[in-house]
């Protein structure tokens, strides 16, 4: 498991405190979960994805992660109706592992207003909840 | 201190048998044809499967090489958390080899299977009296079939009180196939968390108990090793809002005949034969998951049922509520001879057995104490949960420890769960590890955590003294390998 010092977290994502991040870009919402999410669970061998078009809210369970330990699952980190999903993970899961924050996305969300990622941590405060888990 | 087990020595290499023998050998001699030919349709005849040609030898010589390579609770201890890999004593065996159960043919009618139908008849019953429930199921072929019948009686019951419920409520400390039982009878699990004792609270339950909650799955002892201390309160709770107590038996070793079921609040109960009731584990046999259940659900257990009348059993499908059948004719019934012959052998004596069971754990438990992080510190039953908290700084985890123990000559514990404990090693040594192997199994972990110090790349390479090496898990699961390259064979058994 990585030092606290090592884990990433950009300071263009917002933070949930189960650890999903959510990035505005245009129109759309990007979600995917954290280094330190990817790092606690280990090689990530299988994503469930959450369903295109389906609408989901804030919180709730939208797909899952299996690694070699656990399953665990993906939470909403805001609600909204699912634009995308990024499906090259279903054949390179390990992109959760190896790009988090980039390339191991999971999902895009149709933006319904800025307003929605208030309710989100910045990375500041995340790193400061981590500092509390880590203690 | 006794010498590890864990040692080198000379390991022969063997084949898969499709790369072994030579076409025209064989190992049987087939009985002179003694009826007329007769002509089949052209379109059941073919060339048959491609099975290599062997002699009796090589077939010998490959399962017992293969053998060699294998750890079993015949060749070591095999700590698994809340998987009971308890010894089998030998005359389990014995007894389900008698010619009378052994050469029972299952299409037998019930006169000519007295013997079989009394055997499973008092099983019945002893394990009612052990877990202080009604009525008995022996049907389900193993503890997920079991669980999935307890469901089903549930959705069944509440069904026929004109209820219609969606979620049901499932601990985090709960048995990891729960929800997957709970989902497949079409009720959505809702997780509930354990308090810092490490049990449910009542007012957890309570909270999470509404009309929409079908009851609850508790497992119990749950898989932290602790008894769920408020169970009487919880049960109360889910009845008044007419809800049932799913009890999963898979911890059923810490309170054989000590806990009864009934009495505590618990409607139905699966229990695990290949766990508790010491028969053969995982690939060593079939399982069996026996039902338990209390008076109001007994009406909706599968059927056949056992019916003693007028002093003959038979088997009886006169069960209009009934969930239906569950595995062809009535189980795995050589599993049931096996726990059958366990009981017997034990009698009142089963009660110690549990008692040793969480002696055993206690003393490792305190044994391996400020080795290994405790992630709850209090007196257990038979089982105990540790973390790598102490390691992590050294970059060691969990599944090093686990990995490096096999060179030392024991199978891992249960590694990563429960989930409610990050890097979680759960360790249930069971009643039948004498003193000395726990301590040795002390001393093994005290070693590797001084390796983890000044040796970390030992660790990080184990297990090294296997015939097999660390194996690529990641790999395994991300590019499987499903199907063998027959074809790269051709000529090679010409």
């Amino acid at each position: 498991m990585k030092e606290l010092s090592e884990l990433k977290a950009p300071g263009d994502v917002r933070y949930t405190k189960e650890h999903e991040w959510a990035r505005v870009e245009g129109d759309i919402i990007r979600i995917g979960v954290t280094d330190y999410a990817q790092d606690s669970l280990g090689d990530i061998v299988f994503v469930e994805l959450p369903q295109v078009g389906r609408k989901y809210a804030e919180g709730e369970e939208c797909g899952a992660l299996e690694s070699v330990k656990a399953v665990a699952e993906v939470y909403m980190p805001i609600g909204g109706e699912i634009a995308s999903v990024n499906s090259v993970l279903e054949g390179a899961p390990g992109l959760v592992n190896s790009a988090p924050y980039s390339d191991g996305w999971i999902a895009e969300v149709k933006a319904s207003g800025i307003a929605d990622m208030e309710g989100l941590m910045t990375c500041d405060e995340y790193i400061a909840m981590l500092k509390g888990h880590k203690q | 201190m006794k010498e590890f087990a864990g040692s080198t020595g000379l390991v022969l290499n063997e084949p898969l048998l499709f790369e072994k023998g030579k076409k025209g050998r064989s190992a049987v001699s087939m009985v002179r044809r003694d009826v007329d030919y007769f002509p089949v349709s052209e379109e059941l005849t073919g060339a048959g499967p491609n099975f290599p040609d062997l002699c009796e030898v090589e077939v010998v010589r490959h399962y017992t090489r293969l053998s060699t390579w294998n750890f079993g609770v015949d060749t070591g201890m095999y700590p698994l958390g809340s998987c009971t890999m308890k010894y089998n004593p030998k005359t389990n065996e014995r007894q389900a080899c008698l010619p009378g159960f052994a050469g029972a043919h299952p299409l037998l009618p019930d006169e000519l299977a007295q013997g079989l139908l009394k055997m499973m008849f008092e099983l019945e019953r002893f394990l009612a009296e052990i877990t202080g429930m009604e009525a008995v199921c022996l049907q389900p072929a193993a503890g997920a079939q079991g669980e999935l019948a307890g469901m089903l009686l549930l959705h069944a019951y509440l069904k026929s009180k004109g209820r219609k419920c969606a979620k049901i409520i499932v601990p985090d400390t709960a048995h990891g196939t729960n929800p997957a039982s709970a989902s497949l009878c079409g009720f959505a699990p809702v997780t509930v968390g354990s308090n810092e004792r490490g049990v449910l609270s009542l007012e957890a339950v309570a909270a999470a108990m509404d009309e929409d909650c079908a009851g609850i799955m508790v497992t119990n002892p749950n898989t932290l090793g602790f008894f769920e201390e408020n169970i009487r309160g919880i049960a109360e709770i889910v009845h008044s809002r007419g809800g049932l107590v799913y009890a999963d038996g898979a911890n059923m070793n810490a309170v054989m005949g000590i806990v009864r079921m009934g009495e505590i609040g618990i409607d139905v109960l699966h229990l695990n034969l290949h766990k508790t009731f010491s028969t053969p584990h995982g690939g060593g046999g079939p399982g069996a998951g026996p039902l338990c259940v209390g008076k109001k659900l007994a009406p909706f257990l599968p059927i056949p049922r056992i019916a003693r009348e007028q002093g003959l059993f038979r088997l009886s499908s006169d069960f209009p509520l009934s969930i239906g059948k569950l595995h062809a004719f009535y189980g795995n019934v050589g599993i049931m001879i096996r726990a059958y012959s366990y009981i017997l052998s034990l009698g009142p004596e089963l009660k110690k057995a549990s008692r040793l069971a969480v002696l055993n754990a206690n003393y490792v438990k305190e044994r391996l104490r400020g080795i290994l992080h405790l992630a709850y510190d209090r007196a257990c039953m038979h089982e105990c949960v540790f973390s790598d908290k102490l390691q992590a700084p050294l970059k060691i985890s969990t599944l090093e420890i686990a990995k490096r123990l096999i060179d030392y000559g024991f199978h891992p514990p249960t590694i990563y769960f429960p989930l409610v404990v990050s890097g979680a090693l759960m360790i249930e040594p069971t009643e039948t590890e004498t003193k000395e192997e726990l301590d040795l199994f002390v001393e093994a972990i005290r070693q590797i955590v001084e390796e983890a110090g000044e040796k970390r790349e030992l660790l990080y390479s184990a297990p090294l003294r296997t015939k097999v090496r660390r194996l690529d898990e990641t790999g395994a699961a991300r590019n499987p390998r499903l199907t063998f390259p027959f074809n790269d064979l051709a000529g090679k058994n010409g």
